[in-house]
């Protein structure tokens, strides 16, 4: 896991749940076959209404065009992402996309049990609001040894809450490679 | 200290004596269920980490049931059907339910309790959000991704973070406009869809000791659409005599310890809740019907593992029974056994399946179907512009199908006092 991570903002509100993040008829595609992976980028993030895609003006896409990733690489939400069903596509189609990282105020339970078990994506909890503080395409650089975001156009700083039990799984990337670290499994 | 059913379940799996809500500790688990939305990609992670000639950790304690997409010609989902049909065979798996034979069951969540998979005291863990229906039956059971599916698969084991319990308490007797549907709308508006994260749900009171199992699952169900790690009601006679009718008699009962401690203590009155929608587009977006009682309506929708139970049906045929629906009102039985069931129960002597069919409605196949959206040729499925009012356990946008349609969830009966005017109606009126 790299401590520094640097990339460009997408911003969304609160309450995404999986269906807004990857829409359940998408979830056909084989997660083994390279080909029909790369779907789940393709659609990823396609169930946000436009109006709220990439706040604060919304209307901006996730996926341009044809294109199968992201050109943004870090995720801000608000309450409660990644609520409702269980499918670990969600953060899977994230990690297909190319998000590396996700700042929100709080998760839903088994949304962020997979991104940590899954080793997909690292799920962070801001400390305060921070979806009406930075928009969408803006610079960010989120430091993981310090425990802070830094928006790059405005030099504005925010403190991160620390990764807390599940530091050690994120580290080895994932539960399996946590398990076999502890010789577990 | 006394301890919740939750936490003695807890200490029970985790080999504890004492725990405490916040530590994670690592659960052995009895049953493990998925279905064909995530089996395969469960079992593609397993056999990468465990090798492609391991064996399962149990193969009587894992559970699949095909039933999210299965009346499709969609080839992609067809295709995870035959990995699942494939991966069973391969195990020598007892607990497969393949479509197309007897055996096919329907949604997984009402096909575990009817297949008696649900024992209290247990331990459930499935690749579905829903899978805390089960707790309706005394145990902890919750939903998980792939990946932890995929560990449990291989070593019978998984850590969770032991959760601090929520208790809401139902006072008096239900009356008859009420249903499971209604509380657990009524609580969702109080607490949100984030006012359960990471905690243990505990319903108790008279109006829930007098409700069946099925009105109870409605509740355990949609613990998660609070964001709750787990619903639970504990056993009594009422659980004890639906499981003795499918010869399970031997269980461990749990039950909360009175100075146990609780994050949250609702008391409610079932006397002072109202029939209650959740509008557009979230659970939590509660409102009483009356308030939103004229709204036209393209579609109607009983089904799911939440609203598609015998005793939903009973619910809407005692509205339906001699009258016409207005709009198209979709009939999902959540499994077989509930559909064979629909032809045997009857109000003055016809059966329920005459009294949906004479009323003008449609019929279908047991299956999750349009809850979730599902391939394009589902039935039922929401297009661009559509209202619909369904029993089902989500109205996020584009949950069942269109992003543009909208959705109102409320209780079977006021689902079907709605059909038959074409707006939204409240159940009293027809009752």
């Amino acid at each position: 896991m790299a401590n520094i991570i640097v990339g460009k903002a997408f911003v969304l509100g609160d309450n995404i749940d999986t269906d807004q993040i990857i829409p359940a008829e998408h979830l056909v595609y084989s997660t083994s076959n390279p080909s029909e992976l790369k779907m789940y980028g393709k659609f990823s993030l396609s169930g946000v209404p436009i109006e709220k895609s990439g706040l604060p003006n919304g209307s901006c896409k996730f996926i341009e065009g044809e294109e199968l990733t992201s050109g943004y690489s870090i995720v801000i939400g608000g309450k409660n992402f990644g609520c409702g069903s269980s499918r670990e596509h969600a953060p899977l189609s994230l990690h297909v996309a190319g998000v590396k990282i996700i700042v929100a105020e709080s998760y839903a339970r088994i949304f962020y049990r997979n991104s940590v078990d899954g080793g997909f994506i690292i799920p962070i909890e801001s400390i305060e609001k921070l979806n009406d503080k930075i928009s969408t395409g803006d610079e960010i650089e989120i430091d993981l040894g310090k425990n802070n975001l830094t928006v790059m156009t405005t030099g504005k700083t925010y403190n991160l809450k620390p990764l807390g039990s599940v530091i050690e799984i994120v580290r080895s990337g994932g539960l399996f490679n946590y398990a076999r670290k502890k010789k577990m499994i | 200290m006394g301890m919740t059913i939750t936490e003695k379940i807890f200490a029970k799996a985790s080999g504890k004596k004492i725990l405490q809500p916040g530590e994670n500790v690592w659960l052995n688990v009895d049953v493990l269920m998925t279905h064909d939305v995530c089996g395969p990609p469960t079992i593609n992670i397993w056999k990468n980490e465990f090798g492609v000639n391991a064996k399962i950790w149990d193969k009587n304690k894992l559970v699949i049931f095909p039933d999210h997409y299965i009346f499709t010609n969609n080839p992609h989902a067809n295709r995870n059907v035959d990995l699942l049909r494939q991966f069973s065979a391969e195990q020598n798996l007892p607990n497969y339910f393949d479509v197309g034979t007897e055996k096919y069951k329907g949604v997984c969540h009402i096909a575990l309790a009817e297949e008696g998979f649900n024992i209290p005291g247990t331990v459930l863990f499935g690749t579905d959000s829903h899978t805390c229906t089960s707790g309706a039956f005394g145990m902890f059971a919750t939903g998980v991704g792939n990946t932890d599916a995929a560990f449990i698969l291989g070593t019978g084991k998984i850590w969770e973070k032991v959760p601090e319990s929520m208790k809401f308490s139902f006072h008096g007797e239900m009356p008859e406009y009420l249903t499971a549907k209604d509380l657990i709308l009524h609580i969702l508006g109080d607490i949100t869809t984030d006012g359960a994260t990471y905690r243990a749900m505990e319903f108790d009171g008279e109006a829930i000791e007098k409700m069946n199992m099925n009105e109870r699952m409605s509740l355990t169900n949609m613990a998660i659409e609070a964001g709750g790690m787990n619903g639970i009601i504990s056993v009594d006679d009422v659980t004890k005599n639906y499981l003795a009718e499918i010869g399970i008699k031997e269980y461990d009962e749990f039950y909360s310890d009175a100075d146990s401690k609780y994050f949250s203590i609702y008391e409610y009155y079932v006397s002072s809740i109202e029939p209650t929608v959740a509008k557009p587009h979230s659970p939590d977006n509660r409102d009483t019907v009356r308030n939103v009682e004229g709204t036209k309506l393209t579609k109607c929708y009983i089904g799911s593992c939440t609203g598609g139970k015998i005793t939903d049906f009973q619910n809407t045929a005692k509205i339906l029974v001699g009258q016409k629906v207005k709009v198209p009102t979709f009939i999902v039985p959540a499994s077989t056994q509930v559909a064979a069931k629909l032809s045997e129960e009857t109000i003055n002597g016809i059966s329920l399946k005459e009294i949906f069919l004479n009323a003008g409605c449609i019929i279908a196949e047991s299956s999750c179907a349009a809850c979730l959206g599902g391939p394009s040729d589902t039935i039922g499925r929401s297009t661009d512009g559509d209202v619909v009012i369904s029993t089902t356990n989500r109205n996020f946008p584009g949950r069942m199908g269109s992003k543009t349609s909208e959705i109102y969830l409320s209780s079977p009966l006021t689902v079907a006092a709605s059909a038959i005017s074409g707006v939204i109606t409240d159940p009293r009126k027809f009752l």
